[in-house]
């Protein structure tokens, strides 16, 4: 089989053999990882849902309602998911189920999706409701697409299915695809309506985790380039509306929102370039990249002015933490590939070496584009299990991780560091002063007395190992 | 004084700011009670994902739960060849002697027979050394806190066989705490009991570091002493608010009749009295000395805080069993609580509570199958000025400036939501300082701005009449 690899063999006990195309090493003698395809029952994949996809991407939306329709589970675990700021509105915080019930399983649960969604809006008249389909809802056949229809007409709001049934897919990249869906309906003007066009850009896939639209924000104001809007942090419905009025899409999360960037520019003539402000070096590159599709001289000198002047403040950082840095191994396991390659370039620039990366949506494409970055011999992985991770963190003598919460506690267990880069987290890692506080974040960690006490336990485990091997 | 008891679902529809979870998840969290047990959860990816992430950030543990991952087309055509695929995997591994499997809404409504296909799959398999046990837990019925009892009833179900009598008691619980657990067997040690303590989670998911990473770590209750349960002399449960047809205590009691005593969970002073009275008859001797110390100190505690807890008019809310406990304990401190409430639908915790609220003081609303929004109109017009619960309180903070005394599940803003320690009267007291405390931060912090501003303007609002001779 021409994508075998050997890092799965019959021998190792712990490891699913059913997974050995989902595994490559990069370098010389590549193949194709196996990867987009369901996760395996009992592979203790990581990834979420589809319903999970679709609510990261809307729920930044900060005055609509978002509603849940399914039983209570569904909205409990996604209740305030992630660090999202606001610069006004709240409304997204608040967190609306139907709390479904055995009743209307058989039932149906269509009247008491349209009493909940008649409550919401007598108590807070939102602009809009973003009704997220939950694999109950879809499999008992509710129409929530009816119900909305009907709601909306009788409102004269905007009331939006996300047809996002868990069941659909285990891959939450289909869920980000509903939202997508669900936000090209919202921004499509009605009969009627205009938008006027500006020489102001949409920023796609940007969350505003710990107020990182801010940071961009500012520098573009500074350079001379303001905001359409952002899709969808700090977001509201009426500046969503506006989107069409965009002269240029940037689009940073890119397996989030490159379909709604195509979407947009077929329908309304928008371009769209792919930016990431994930590390000093992205950033440079996507802010010249931004100026040059202006090619206004003005924008020009304010950008390398900007950059000379952050870049003071960035590079004795560097310095300073690379000298401790360099040489440490890193592995990274993140949802999605924009994540990862952003990751992968900013530990590079410390010195580090990455042995191992995995995400849990990427396409052949990123896989392609995160083995040309890695050195020969590195591990990529395409939906990983803790399984996985726990030998390959050990084989490959990582000193620290970078990914979402699920993973940190196993990383701490084995003694290895941990980058939180999830979307739920507080603090901001973009721009020049994100890319400070990420390297900080990546020293305290990575060389943190910690280690030594716990790498002292597992070296007994080492001098035991092969007396324990009838112990698992 | 009177209490007020709100029925939410009658008064809306729309669950706003959810306080509860669903009952695969508590299922998930007693199964990692057994020793060397796996779970995998019969659904679509996304539910074993959400469960192990509330309880990997409540634990601060890696907590492997798997899927059998259903999609569209086994939603359509059954699941079983997943569950079987699924089994096969977990059981390569993680090699579990035990798999426990809890249903998802979406198997539940696809109708999937799990006893059929697990004695299938273990037939076909020839398996005879993992015991797989199925429990139904359709989220559209409960929370997590039943199907917390929900799985651990199977589990005693599952293996209780009829045995020969032993001095060994069983110890059923709630869903509590990591440190909760230790504790209790610390007392139960300090009496000199031997006991089946189930499901016993304290060394499974709040593992110490011992230099060994396992899949599946060490602890959890004895699969052959659950077994034997039924020769026992007797059950102690901490479960009052469990309903009947969960509750494993009572299963013993009529199936082998293991004499049942269903007790609150130990947190305050009469609470932790009940249970030393029944440790007490059932040992036939009385109270060590050291836990007699123990009570002491809690009392003399007691004393030193009253007057500040006096102060405190609190928000209580969380799974039925736990907010018993915590009224208790406010009662007998003189902090008398504005508002109970609880995401489950228990009718046995209200009337519990009712007659504990009898001494208050002060008017009580009693909450169930409550949202925070329920709880926040609530706690507004009672004027509660203090909470004790889980991190969904977290607005009433972030809103109204409200602290909460963290307790329960889930406790996701902080660390140590596995070590907070609320049984017995060392617990208790321990609970009892935090509570405390917390009042005396909130005061000191704020008493001076609010004296200055309330007394300077009455002092400015009286007219000067000092130079005005007579």
């Amino acid at each position: 089989m021409e994508n075998t690899c050997p890092l799965i063999s019959e021998t190792d006990a712990a490891l699913i053999t059913d997974r050995q195309s989902s595994i490559m090493t990069a370098g010389n003698n590549k193949k194709s990882i196996s990867c987009d395809v369901d996760s395996l029952a009992g592979s203790v994949s990581q990834r979420a849902c589809v319903f999970s996809g679709a609510r990261v991407v809307l729920n930044p939306v900060t005055d609509a309602v978002h509603l849940v329709h399914g039983p209570i589970g569904c909205a409990s675990y996604t209740y305030d998911i992630r660090g999202s700021l606001s610069s006004g509105p709240n409304m997204y915080r608040r967190n609306f189920s139907t709390d479904m019930k055995e009743k209307d399983v058989i039932f149906g649960g269509e009247t008491k999706l349209i009493a909940c969604i008649d409550e919401i809006v007598e108590k807070y008249s939102p602009p809009a409701i973003f009704v997220y389909a939950t694999c109950v809802a879809g499999m008992i056949g509710d129409d929530i697409v009816a119900v909305c229809r009907g709601a909306s007409e009788r409102y004269g709001i905007d009331i939006i299915p996300v047809e996002s049934s868990g069941f659909l897919s285990g891959n939450k990249i289909i869920g980000y695809r509903a939202a997508a869906e669900a936000l090209l309906k919202l921004i499509t003007p009605k009969d009627g309506e205009v938008v006027e066009k500006t020489r102001k850009l949409n920023y796609l896939g940007e969350y505003n985790l710990g107020g990182e639209k801010w940071v961009v924000e500012r520098y573009l104001k500074e350079i001379g380039i303001g905001i359409n809007v952002a899709f969808t942090g700090d977001s509201t419905v009426a500046k969503l509306k506006k989107a069409p009025g965009a002269c240029l899409n940037l689009v940073q999360c890119t397996g989030s929102m490159h379909w709604l960037a195509g979407m947009l520019e077929e329908k309304f003539d928008i371009p769209y370039m792919d930016v990431n402000f994930f590390g000093s070096q992205n950033t440079i590159e996507s802010l010249r990249k931004i100026a040059a599709f202006y090619d206004d001289p003005g924008i020009y000198a304010r950008t390398e002015a900007l950059i000379e002047r952050e870049m003071k403040a960035v590079t004795p950082v560097i310095e300073k933490y690379k000298k401790k840095l360099t040489g440490k191994r890193a592995a990274i396991y993140v949802g999605g590939a924009f994540k990862a390659l952003a990751i992968i370039r900013q530990l590079k620039e410390l010195g580090m070496e990455i042995v191992f990366t995995g995400t849990q949506t990427g396409k052949k494409e990123d896989y392609e584009e995160i083995g040309n970055l890695l050195n020969e011999g590195s591990i990529i992985v395409d939906d990983a299990n803790p399984a996985e991770i726990e030998k390959f963190l050990i084989e490959k003598k990582v000193d620290v991780m970078a990914g979402g919460v699920k993973e940190r506690f196993l990383a701490y267990k084995l003694g290895v560091g941990f980058i939180d880069h999830n979307h739920d987290r507080k603090d901001g890692l973009i721009g020049f002063e994100g890319a400070v506080k990420f390297i900080r974040e990546v020293y305290v960690t990575t060389c943190s007395p910690v280690w030594k006490y716990m790498k002292e336990g597992l070296k007994e485990e080492d001098d035991d190992r092969n007396s324990q091997q009838d112990d698992s | 004084m009177m209490t007020e008891t709100v029925s939410k679902t009658t008064v809306k529809q729309v669950n706003e700011n959810q306080c509860h979870m669903c009952m695969p998840l508590g299922g998930v969290v007693a199964f990692k009670g057994i020793e060397n047990t796996m779970v995998l959860v019969h659904g679509s990816q996304g539910c074993s994902t959400y469960m192990r992430l509330a309880n990997v950030e409540h634990y601060h543990e890696p907590i492997d739960v798997a899927s059998s991952s259903l999609n569209e087309k086994q939603t359509i055509y059954g699941g079983e060849k997943n569950l079987r695929k699924g089994l096969d995997n977990v059981r390569k591994v993680y090699n579990p002697k035990v798999i426990g499997v809890v249903t998802t809404c979406l198997a539940e409504t696809m109708g999937e027979d799990l006893n059929r296909m697990i004695a299938a799959y273990k037939l076909d398999n020839n398996l005879d050394d993992v015991d797989i046990i199925p429990v139904s837990t359709p989220s559209y019925t409960n929370s997590h806190s039943e199907g917390f009892w929900s799985a651990t009833r199977a589990v005693i179900e599952y293996y209780a066989k009829p045995c020969e009598q032993h001095n060994r008691i069983n110890v059923i619980i709630t869903h509590i705490s990591a440190a909760d657990i230790r504790e209790l067997k610390r007392i139960l040690d300090v009496w000199g009991f031997e006991y089946t303590l189930i499901p016993d989670y304290s060394m499974t998911i709040d593992r110490p570091f011992t230099g060994k990473y396992k899949k599946i770590g060490a602890g959890g209750t004895n699969t052959g002493d659950i077994s034997r349960m039924p020769g026992a002399p007797v059950t102690i449960q901490f479960g009052r608010t469990c309903e009947d047809k969960m509750s494993p205590g009572l299963y013993l009691k009529e199936k082998f009749g293991v004499p049942l005593v269903n007790l609150p969970l130990p947190i305050g002073v009469e609470n932790t009295d009940l249970l030393m009275k029944a440790l007490g008859e059932i040992a036939g001797k009385s109270m060590p000395k050291s836990i007699k110390n123990e009570r002491g100190w809690l009392i003399d505690a007691m004393a030193d805080s009253h007057k500040y807890n006096a102060s405190a008019r609190p928000l209580i809310y969380g799974e039925p069993e736990l907010i018993y406990g915590y009224t208790c304990m406010c009662m007998e401190n003189g902090s008398y609580p504005a508002v109970i409430a609880t995401g489950s639908q228990s009718s046995l915790v209200s009337g519990m509570l009712e007659e504990v609220l009898v001494n208050s003081d002060e008017e009580a609303v009693i909450i169930e199958d409550a949202d925070f929004a329920t709880i926040e109109d609530a706690v507004l017009k009672a004027g509660s000025n203090l909470a004790i619960g889980h991190s969904g309180g977290k607005f009433l903070t972030e809103n109204y400036g409200i602290p909460i005394v963290r307790a329960g599940f889930p406790i996701h803003d902080r660390v140590g939501g596995q070590r907070i320690l609320s049984v017995g009267y060392a617990g208790t007291l321990a609970f009892l300082d935090r509570f405390t405390n917390t009042i005396l931060e909130r005061k000191l912090s704020t008493y001076r701005e609010a004296r200055k501003t309330e007394l300077l303007s009455k002092l400015e609002s009286v007219p000067d009449k000092s130079c005005v001779m007579e």
